[in-house]
């Protein structure tokens, strides 16, 4: 029951700030735009809740529409691991051949910490927002290849599947039919925690002034630009990072709650344990 | 365990050589001419094309990733385009304080990760549980140089107890080694402890379910020995694995924490390079830390099997 709250929560936070992000130009009292350089560093107030950065621009205004883009690579990211992993492991699960050769070269992938192969190809390619999907999604995606590959390489020998083998169903039918619905569960929850990752390397790299172009507002470019004042005006640091942590916590939770959710083994036990305490106290009473 | 640790070996090739055109590509990625990039606008076609000799840019791809490998198996990594010294010798020069500040946070990471995951598992039936599991996602979901700006900002600009830049070997003194590293350390560690005390809990709650436990307990054995001798070392092994992505996660950290505390290592140096487009030594550096990590997990899959003899037979 709690772990359904929290889904539920995290699920809640996510949206509100999906909507609030999409909506901000209807109901930002300040826009992002608006430069006033005579309020230039001013503390929190009641007028501009996270205070001012160092053009006199409002913070809040600043980091809900600095969302934007930062969920924006977050999604393309995941969506794109998620499709190419899930082709990927799907192949290297069914075909004995292709596994030799695709699991060989994910394991290269994967001898790069994930971090460094993404700024290793921004620095190659340039840092805009296009180029940073293409750097995080290769970085990103080898780790969901070999978690469908093993995930397929468990239902593969069911007898279902071994039954449509049999009656010379095709292997496309079988793959996206029989086999991708069975190992759906563990792609979904991957799929939200390469999107938590996403953000928080899309915002190391842009702090590392590697990655997106100060111009565009994202929590990254925004923390990049507060280092400067950060004894000055803290404030500028803080919320930017704050929203950096609700976001990925919200969607690390999600992950966390959908893994236990999906869980056959774990809901099996917990309904065991529940039975054989009835059973004992039946026996007691 | 010796035809083992042969086929383990073995299977490195493969890998090294993917990582040697992963690494090799990365740089001729780059649109345009890359002579003219470490240049610069304003050079001329003559010394473009002296440089475009001296890397080997005028000849196809395939002979130079050839010429390339053939140079890195004989520890040759290239000349550094900004300073002319040899990359290698760049990098020996810069792994003194990458690997200090990866022994402390490593060190600190286990030290407060093991404790805290024996308690937890040891009081698993109260509200603990789901306490812990809350922080240990919150530790993952913090970005680590923003945690960073947040602990120089404390321990630095409010309360200054610790130095907020700078390193010191420890040739100069252990003490004032030690004193300068800790802040980047823990912020290092403080990401990386979640992890490891999440693992550890689910591999220890998963032998309390098991048939070796239950006997234990049911001869009698006393609560905490069953806990430190069937349930944890037991949990060890596979969490030997973790060391293996726990050291991963400090490589890529520390590009972050070297730059931001001013740590003269492999970290800092890989970013100096990005910003003074330094290809040779960009190339060097990170087949050096993939080449790091493949060693680091080959010696993580040998400590697994000697620890478990199953793996062995696989």
């Amino acid at each position: 029951m709690f772990k359904n709250k929290r889904n539920l929560l995290a699920a809640g936070v996510l949206l509100l700030i999906i909507v609030a992000t999409i909506t901000a130009s209807l109901w930002l009292k300040f826009p992002p735009t608006h430069i006033d350089p005579e309020a230039r560093l001013l503390s929190p107030s009641g007028k501009n809740w996270f205070g001012t950065d160092h053009f006199g621009r409002d913070i809040f205004g600043l980091t809900i529409v600095a969302a934007r883009v930062t969920l924006f690579v977050g999604v393309v990211v995941a969506l794109l691991s998620t499709v190419l992993g899930t082709i990927t492991g799907l192949i290297a699960g069914y075909y004995k051949k292709a596994e030799f050769i695709i699991m060989r070269i994910i394991d290269g992938m994967l001898a790069f910490p994930a971090l460094l192969l993404a700024l290793a190809l921004v620095a190659a390619l340039g840092g805009n927002v296009t180029n940073i999907i293409i750097a995080l999604t290769f970085a990103f995606w080898p780790v969901m290849t070999r978690i469908v590959r093993s995930a397929v390489l468990q239902v593969n020998n069911i007898q279902y599947i071994e039954a449509a083998k049999t009656t010379g169903t095709g292997d496309l039918v079988i793959l996206f039919r029989y086999i991708l619905p069975n190992v759906l569960s563990p792609i979904i929850v991957q799929g939200t925690f390469i999107f938590a990752k996403a953000i928080l390397a899309e915002a190391a790299l842009s702090f590392l002034g590697v990655g997106i172009d100060p111009s565009t507002p994202t929590w990254g470019t925004m923390l990049q630009e507060s280092q400067v004042y950060i004894t000055i005006a803290p404030w500028f640091s803080i919320f930017p990072g704050v929203a950096i942590v609700i976001t990925v916590l919200a969607l690390n939770m999600l992950g966390d709650g959908l893994r236990d959710a999906f869980d056959p083994h774990k809901k099996n036990q917990k309904k065991s344990t529940k039975k054989l305490f009835r059973n004992r106290k039946q026996k007691y009473a | 365990m010796l035809q083992y640790t042969i086929r383990r070996l073995l299977s490195l090739i493969p890998v090294m050589l993917i990582v040697s055109i992963i690494v090799f590509l990365i740089v001729h990625l780059t649109p345009g001419n890359p002579a003219y990039l470490i240049l610069g606008e304003d050079s001329s076609q003559e010394s473009i094309e002296q440089l475009e000799v001296q890397l080997g840019l005028d000849k196809p791809m395939v002979v130079q990733f050839f010429s390339w490998i053939g140079n890195v198996l004989t520890g040759d990594l290239g000349q550094s385009v900004y300073s002319s010294e040899p990359v290698t010798q760049i990098i020996i020069d810069h792994l003194g304080p990458t690997f200090s500040l990866m022994v402390i946070s490593l060190v600190l990471t286990l030290l407060v990760a093991i404790p805290t995951a024996i308690f937890v598992v040891w009081k698993r039936n109260t509200a603990l549980d789901p306490i812990f599991i809350s922080i240990s996602l919150l530790g993952v979901s913090i970005p680590e140089f923003w945690f960073a700006m947040l602990m120089v900002l404390c321990f630095g600009v409010a309360i200054p107890i610790f130095p907020v830049a700078g390193y010191i070997p420890v040739a100069e003194g252990a003490i004032n080694w030690f004193y300068h590293l800790f802040l980047p350390a823990f912020v290092l560690a403080a990401v990386e402890i979640g992890l490891v005390a999440r693992m550890l809990r689910d591999g220890m709650l998963e032998s309390v379910n098991q048939d070796y436990t239950r006997t234990a307990k049911a001869k009698g054995v006393k609560e905490s020995i069953v806990l430190m001798k069937h349930v944890f070392f037991n949990a060890l092994i596979p969490t030997t694995t973790v060391i293996g992505t726990t050291i991963a996660g400090l490589l890529g950290g520390t590009v972050i924490i070297e730059t931001m505390f001013t740590i003269p290592g492999i970290g800092q140096l890989l970013i100096d390079s990005i910003y003074r487009r330094d290809y040779p030594v960009i190339q060097g550096v990170i087949l050096f830390i993939a080449a790091i990590y493949v060693l680091v997990n080959l010696l993580v899959d040998l400590l697994y099997a000697v620890l478990d003899p199953r793996i062995r037979y696989d």
